[in-house]
């Protein structure tokens, strides 16, 4: 018989040189961890008990939804110094959205891009926006001809000009990708994110053919004045660092009855957006009697952006 | 590394004491065992914690500032993590090529060393679930993907499928490991009826942790790339060349360093699967290739762009060439009997093989798929020293795992360690 059998916790046994060295290097090694890993001490800062263990959008109560934007505008004073408003307009019954841009008028200004920027709450570095505009050479489609880097005066010779954003697909592959059901489509057609429950995969990203997911790579800068305080939780409010956003049709602006902001700020009347479902709408006029066309139809994705010629 | 312990193995000779008694005692002695080495022990150990912790201070980093420290960008979504992470699902999945000899063709030779195949897969594993995770931009709210806690959005997020089939893979593993080893050191021979099942499910789960990975790519309609039905079985072609070129050269390590005593004929064996896959994984890689460039058009853009650049940008041509070349070569070596009988050239034929699918699996499938992005915008992609240090940390904590379970199966499996007589060689 040894010592073992009647020892039932060796661990309390005798000592040995051999044993002492390996428990000074596991606690040393313990200790290197420790340091290692001490950045995420400045998470906490960042990132609140309630944040944390926050449940998914679809299964808030109105209390918890009133408790949520309470936090998130105190967060907003604490970290942008903004007094901003944060709600949540619901889809219309009876409204499914549109949008429509003229190709034959769009003149490439730009004034779109920047308008979104504004509105919604972008990152000032990296100037960051939903919508890129393509100048592209007349004779082609191929976007592998095409430049958003251009700084020179518009419209220019011999090009026409493509606006891209979301084009918040009937059949959305970013929706099915989702592992945790952060994006999800609206009742209006609108695909959203809940910025509070994206874990940050980007398979989204992956998945959509039409670029038009942007990453929080970092937390948005923008200065206290430049804030838009007219926030939806499932639009512009400043996203964190770490998630995945889109464009969202302005539901803030476009729920309410308004326009949204990239199309009030273009200047050539290139853009039609309403209600696809109301007979007597201007995109529903627009869809029945031009030649309207959508990007990589035959991917299935079936894109309610469209685009169309005079 | 925890073990299952298994809840009631039939038989239980009384005065051997009690699974609760003895468990913690398999437990105790394993720690002893991962511990206890010479010198060239300490020292490797000493270096991958080293490389390892670099690895998590350079993560924490990551977390705090964002993924701004890494290359990535909205046109390159996915870089080296997800690239390792491929490529370490396929080392995983080609352990089985000893678990099928080993079990479904009774192989003696090849039976009495498994187990390396399935550490192995343990590893490689946990190596897999820590590439997803480094990669997530909020990996504070990863219990959004746990079943009941989360909303797991099965099954239609082929991601979700992903981590079903790679924990369960883990799970079985951990199992098969854990009862053989727990068994054997309590000094009774294995039943069956406790671990064959899990083996033969294994077997199966092996495939389909590297189809459900490329099912991850090759689903996505807007990614030309990937969205080819010969992504799944390149995936198992290769990676059954990369997983037994990692046990090959595992073996050749423990005997020539630990002295351990394996025959030659699991070696030989391995070298003859690898003859035959490491061709399958050319023809396939040569099939893709024809299909492309024959075709043209302008889906072929994305393998201009790996193997010949575009427009001016070439960061992936190097590695794809060097890529092609040691596949080739390794290829070559597999094929020549005279080269497989030195043991030195097939272990370098292993390690040019291993390296060769690395870069063509990992890198080389996952970077053309975002250039140029689906709007055909140029945005090249390398890793940043983040990403490289990252990724260093999270092999150097691979291999300790590997080293460590290992340092416990051997002994144990060779009869060494058993309940009762242990320590005793010492006192």
């Amino acid at each position: 018989m040894s010592d073992e059998r009647t020892i039932s916790l060796p661990v309390l046994g005798q000592i040995d040189r051999r044993t002492a060295v390996k428990g000074i290097g596991a606690t040393l090694g313990l200790g290197a961890f420790g340091v290692a890993i001490s950045p995420l001490a400045r998470m906490r800062e960042q990132l609140s008990a309630e944040e944390l263990m926050q449940k998914h959008y679809k299964e808030l109560t109105p209390e918890d939804k009133e408790a949520v934007f309470a936090r998130l505008e105190r967060e907003a004073k604490d970290q942008y110094g903004a007094d901003v408003s944060i709600h949540d307009p619901q889809p219309i019954p009876g409204v499914r959205f549109g949008y429509a841009i003229n190709l034959s008028v769009c003149n490439g200004n730009g004034k779109c891009v920047e308008a979104c920027h504004k509105e919604n709450n972008h990152d000032r570095d990296t100037n960051q926006s939903y919508i890129r505009v393509f100048e592209m050479p007349k004779g082609t489609t191929d976007f592998e001809h095409g430049n958003t880097t251009y700084t020179h005066d518009v419209p220019r010779e011999g090009h026409y000009y493509l606006p891209v954003q979301c084009f918040q697909c009937e059949n959305p592959p970013c929706v099915d990708v989702c592992p945790v059901e952060a994006t999800w489509q609206e009742d209006d057609g609108i695909v959203v994110v809940d910025y509070n429950w994206c874990i940050g995969c980007r398979y989204c990203q992956a998945a959509c053919p039409y670029h038009a997911r942007r990453f929080n790579w970092k937390k948005p800068t923008i200065p206290a004045e430049e804030v838009n305080p007219d926030q939806g939780y499932l639009s512009n409010r400043v996203r964190p660092q770490g998630v995945v956003e889109k464009c969202h049709f302005c539901l803030h602006r476009t729920r309410e009855g308004r326009m949204p902001a990239c199309l009030e700020a273009c200047p050539t009347g290139a853009r039609i957006f309403g209600n696809m479902l109301d007979p007597d709408s201007e995109i529903r006029w627009v869809l029945k009697n031009k030649r309207v066309f959508v990007l990589k139809e035959e991917l299935g994705a079936r894109p309610t952006l469209f685009y169309f010629f005079d | 590394m925890s073990h299952h312990q298994p809840s009631a193995a039939p038989g239980a000779p009384a005065d051997k004491g009690s699974h609760w008694a003895n468990y913690p005692r398999f437990l105790w002695r394993s720690l002893v065992m991962a511990t206890d080495g010479g010198l060239p022990f300490y020292a490797w150990m000493t270096f991958l914690t080293a490389v390892a912790l670099v690895g998590a201070n350079a993560w924490a980093l990551q977390v705090v500032d964002g993924m701004i420290h890494t290359n990535m960008t909205d046109h390159v979504s996915w870089g080296i993590y997800i690239a390792n992470f491929t490529f370490m699902v396929g080392v995983a999945a080609g352990g089985v090529m000893m678990v099928i000899p080993g079990y479904l063709y009774r192989d003696k030779d090849m039976h009495d060393v498994v187990i390396l195949g399935e550490l192995l897969a343990i590893a490689a594993i946990v190596m897999c679930l820590l590439f997803v995770t480094v990669d997530l931009g909020r990996p504070d709210r990863f219990w959004h993907l746990i079943p009941g806690l989360g909303r797991f959005n099965f099954p239609i997020s082929m991601l979700t499928w992903d981590v079903i089939v790679l924990n369960g893979y883990l799970l079985l593993n951990l199992h098969i490991c854990g009862y053989l080893l727990y068994i054997r050191y309590l000094g009774r021979t294995p039943n069956p009826r406790w671990y064959v099942p899990f083996v033969m499910i294994s077997i199966v789960w092996a495939i389909s942790i590297h189809t459900v990975t490329a099912f991850l790519y090759s689903g996505l309609g807007g990614r030309p790339f990937w969205n080819t039905a010969l992504l799944a079985p390149r995936f198992l072609a290769s990676a059954f060349v990369a997983g037994p070129a990692f046990l090959i050269v595992t073996m050749f390590v423990l005997r020539r360093l630990a002295r351990v005593d394996i025959p030659d004929r699991p070696i030989q064996l391995l070298v003859q699967i690898v003859r035959v896959t490491v061709l399958i994984n050319l023809l396939m890689l040569g099939s893709e290739l024809f299909t492309e460039f024959y075709t043209g058009g302008s889906h072929t853009t994305h393998a201009t762009y790996l193997f010949f650049g575009l427009h001016g940008h070439n960061a992936l041509v190097p590695w794809m060439w060097t890529a092609v070349a040691l596949n080739v070569v390794s290829a070559a070596l597999f094929l020549l009997p005279a080269a497989m009988r030195n043991m030195w050239l097939l272990c370098a034929a292993c390690v040019l093989a291993f390296v060769g699918i690395w870069i063509e699996k990992g890198m080389g499938l996952i970077i053309p798929g975002f250039v140029p992005s689906t709007l055909h915008e140029l945005v090249e992609y390398l890793p940043s020293s983040i990403e490289w240090r990252v990724s260093a940390g999270i092999w150097a904590f691979g291999l300790m795992i590997y080293t460590v379970s290992l340092k416990i199966a051997i002994p144990i499996m060779r009869g060494d360690v058993v309940l009762g007589r242990d320590g005793s060689r010492k006192k």
